[in-house]
């Protein structure tokens, strides 16, 4: 998993809240491997293939955009990864949102993704500085757990210490829990004992 | 020891390491997969040179991809390469890895949500695990169940366990019964019309309270099922008498002296009096009335009778804009009421609503009339199929002008091609009515079998009351 960090990049400002993980991954490209155009795919593009010119993400004053801020619900439904995998798939390594799918957003730490939640009033704000100043650079600062950028901010954010160790380290669950492997197998003893028809 | 939730007493019995005081390693009793995420799965597993740590605790079922029509052709009648390919690599490396296969020709073979519970997969106190955001559904027999994404299936097989924040309850007690012609998707669409769709944001829901308590166990899976459309992270009921006989003989529930085992500690799977929730919801059951989704997010609900709102009527901006994106997309008008709207297709059948308690709802609705309008059931499973032909239900659908169709996830999510033409309007039992979630531009309104099984008589949208009279 790739580290996170400090990311200072383009934002861009999708605004909307609810927006879903069928939206961000339609469910008929999940049976093939995640690419580019996957995010938000019926949102950027028509019905044949030519991108839809009053979407946001399509415009190219946010080219090379690698945050996207959002209202609330960033993420809600299905389980699918594929809805956090687009994201860097096009280039996005973070999302700051008013709160998000909860199993989005324990997708994204799988991931490399970081999910910020701010308040309300923080994410009109730069909202509002976003659509002001297009291609304007947010600072999302993990150490620091801060969000700025030079004309609004500092905006702090709350992260899970465990969580924030694996983003800062670039180490997924797995290695984690390899230092847990005698644990695991203390407690199958009595559990099984303790619940046969389990077994 | 303080009185605990029921929650709490499953979480405790699977905690096996606590860092920072919250974030737990807990242990998994069983993960179901399907062939949309297997792939991606298993991938990531063999990347890491991992093994599976217990296969017999993982259950892999052929659901999203299989189509629902004509299955005598087997395999190679599936007309898309890709899905045909994915569906067999389920069915073929699970079987080297040792897993639980459920494969499309399997005359257990259904959805996931179905499949297990009916075949005493399911279990009280169990915490169970899903490459699915519908796994909350086994939480109506009593067991922690939710959604994971493909990373932490991944973890799971390797580990048979998994990293979770400890537990936020909430309880949401329903009083009262619900009035006749009202059904348990009703209610828990109701509940989220009232809630939100992140009105459960993170939280372990416990459903309790008499008009639960006197729901059977297929309605107690509907409603524990929509439990992710709150934003939670599951939904569960304390297991009961109920419980205990619908699970009694299933061929994967507990036998002979294991049964007296089990139910002795099933038993034990209540909420102690005095326990404390991070939030109690009381609803009065008897004011719960037959529900649809009119916009694009599963709180756009309102009862039949109702008026479309009105965007200007709402004071928060970015809700106004959100209800007046829903109105465009979904073509409707403010004031318009809900029951009239004409629609162009039903769809009965998924995890939520494909049970023969659901089958049977319909076709109370459609017993002697006729469609006007495309319509197809599909079963949740073959078994819930086979049932259903016993008592004659096929027929009754038949007769009616509805297609009969096999058993998967068909047009919930249309993963397996079962889709609406652009701008189609359907009623469907499924669980989403997102943008897209049927089809490019397709609008679903989501309702209770009874209202689906009126709409496609009446041609638009309408309940069970306007058509049995």
């Amino acid at each position: 998993m790739t580290p996170f960090r400090v990311l200072d990049a383009i934002a861009v400002p999708l605004g909307e809240s609810n927006v879903d993980t069928d939206q961000l991954a339609p469910s008929r490209f999940l049976m093939r491997p995640v690419f580019a155009e996957l995010l938000l795919h019926d949102r950027r593009y028509g019905r044949d293939g030519t991108p839809r010119g009053e979407f946001v993400l399509n415009d190219p004053s946010y080219a090379g955009a690698q945050i996207i801020v959002a209202g609330r619900n960033f993420g809600v439904g299905s389980s699918r990864e594929f809805a956090v995998l687009a994201l860097p798939a096009a280039g996005f390594r973070c999302a700051i949102a008013t709160s998000f799918g909860d199993i989005f957003a324990s997708n994204c730490y799988q991931n490399g993704v970081l999910p910020v939640v701010l308040p309300e009033a923080a994410i009109e704000e730069l909202l509002a500085i976003l659509r002001a100043r297009p291609g304007l650079h947010v600072t999302v600062d993990l150490p620091t757990q801060t969000v700025r950028t030079p004309a609004c901010g500092p905006f702090a954010f709350a992260i899970n210490s465990a969580r924030k160790a694996c983003l800062l380290e670039g180490l997924d669950d797995v290695a984690l829990t390899g230092r847990y492997r005698e644990a695991i197998a203390r407690f199958e003893d009595t559990y099984y004992r303790d619940f046969p028809w389990l077994a | 020891m303080p009185p605990q939730t029921l929650v709490d007493k499953i979480w405790a019995r699977h905690a096996i390491a606590v860092l920072d005081g919250n974030e737990t390693l807990l242990y998994v009793d069983r993960c179901l997969l399907h062939e949309g995420f297997w792939w991606n799965i298993v991938d990531s597993l063999k990347s890491r040179n991992l093994a599976i740590h217990r296969p017999s605790n993982i259950i892999a079922c052929s659901d999203h991809f299989v189509p629902t029509t004509d299955r005598s052709g087997g395999f190679g009648a599936i007309a898309d390469e890709r899905r045909r390919d994915l569906i067999l690599r389920l069915e073929t490396e699970g079987a080297e890895l040792g897993v639980n296969v459920i494969g499309m020709m399997d005359e257990r073979q259904g959805i996931l949500h179905v499949v297990a519970p009916e075949t005493g997969i399911t279990q009280p106190g169990m915490v169970i695990v899903g490459s699915d955001s519908h796994t909350s559904t086994h939480g109506a027999l009593g067991a922690i169940a939710f959604g994971i994404g493909t990373t932490e299936a991944m973890h799971v097989l390797a580990t048979e366990t998994l990293w979770q924040l400890q537990p936020k309850t909430m309880r949401i007690t329903v009083e009262g019964r619900l009035p006749k012609h009202t059904t348990a998707k009703d209610l828990i669409l109701s509940i989220i019309a009232r809630l939100g769709i992140d009105g459960g944001a993170g939280l372990f829901i416990e459903y309790a309270g008499p008009a639960i308590e006197a729901l059977t166990i297929e309605e107690r899976l509907t409603v524990c099922n929509m439990s992710i459309e709150l934003g939670a992270r599951a939904g569960t009921i304390a297991p009961d008498e109920a419980t205990f006989a619908y699970l009694a003989g299933r061929p994967q529930a507990p036998s002979g002296a294991h049964w007296d085992a089990a139910v002795a500690f099933w038993k034990t799977l209540r909420t102690d009096d005095g326990a404390k929730f991070d939030r109690e919801v009381r609803i009065d059951g008897a004011s719960v009335a037959p529900m649809a989704t009119w916009g694009t997010s599963l709180d756009q609900t309102i009862a039949l009778d109702a008026p479309i709102p009105d965007p200007a009527t709402e004071p928060e901006l970015s809700k106004r804009d959100a209800l007046a994106r829903s109105l465009v997309y979904m073509g409707l008008h403010p004031g318009q009421r809900l029951r009239d709207v004409p629609i162009d297709y039903v769809f009965i059948g998924s995890c939520t609503n494909g049970r023969l308690d659901d089958l049977r709802e319909a076709a109370a609705v459609v017993r002697g009339r006729h469609a006007a309008v495309p319509a197809f059931v599909s079963p949740g499973s073959r078994a819930v199929k086979r049932a259903a032909e016993a008592e004659g239900l096929d027929r009754i659908f038949l007769d009616a002008g509805f297609e009969w169709r096999d058993s998967g996830c068909s047009m919930c999510a249309g993963a397996n091609g079962d889709t609406l033409q652009p701008g189609q309007r359907c009623a469907a039992t499924s669980n989403r009515n997102f943008p897209g979630r049927q089809g490019p531009d397709s609008r679903t309104h989501i309702m209770s079998p009874a209202s689906a099984a009126a709409s496609a008589i009446a041609g638009h949208i309408a309940g069970a009351a306007q058509v049995l009279v």
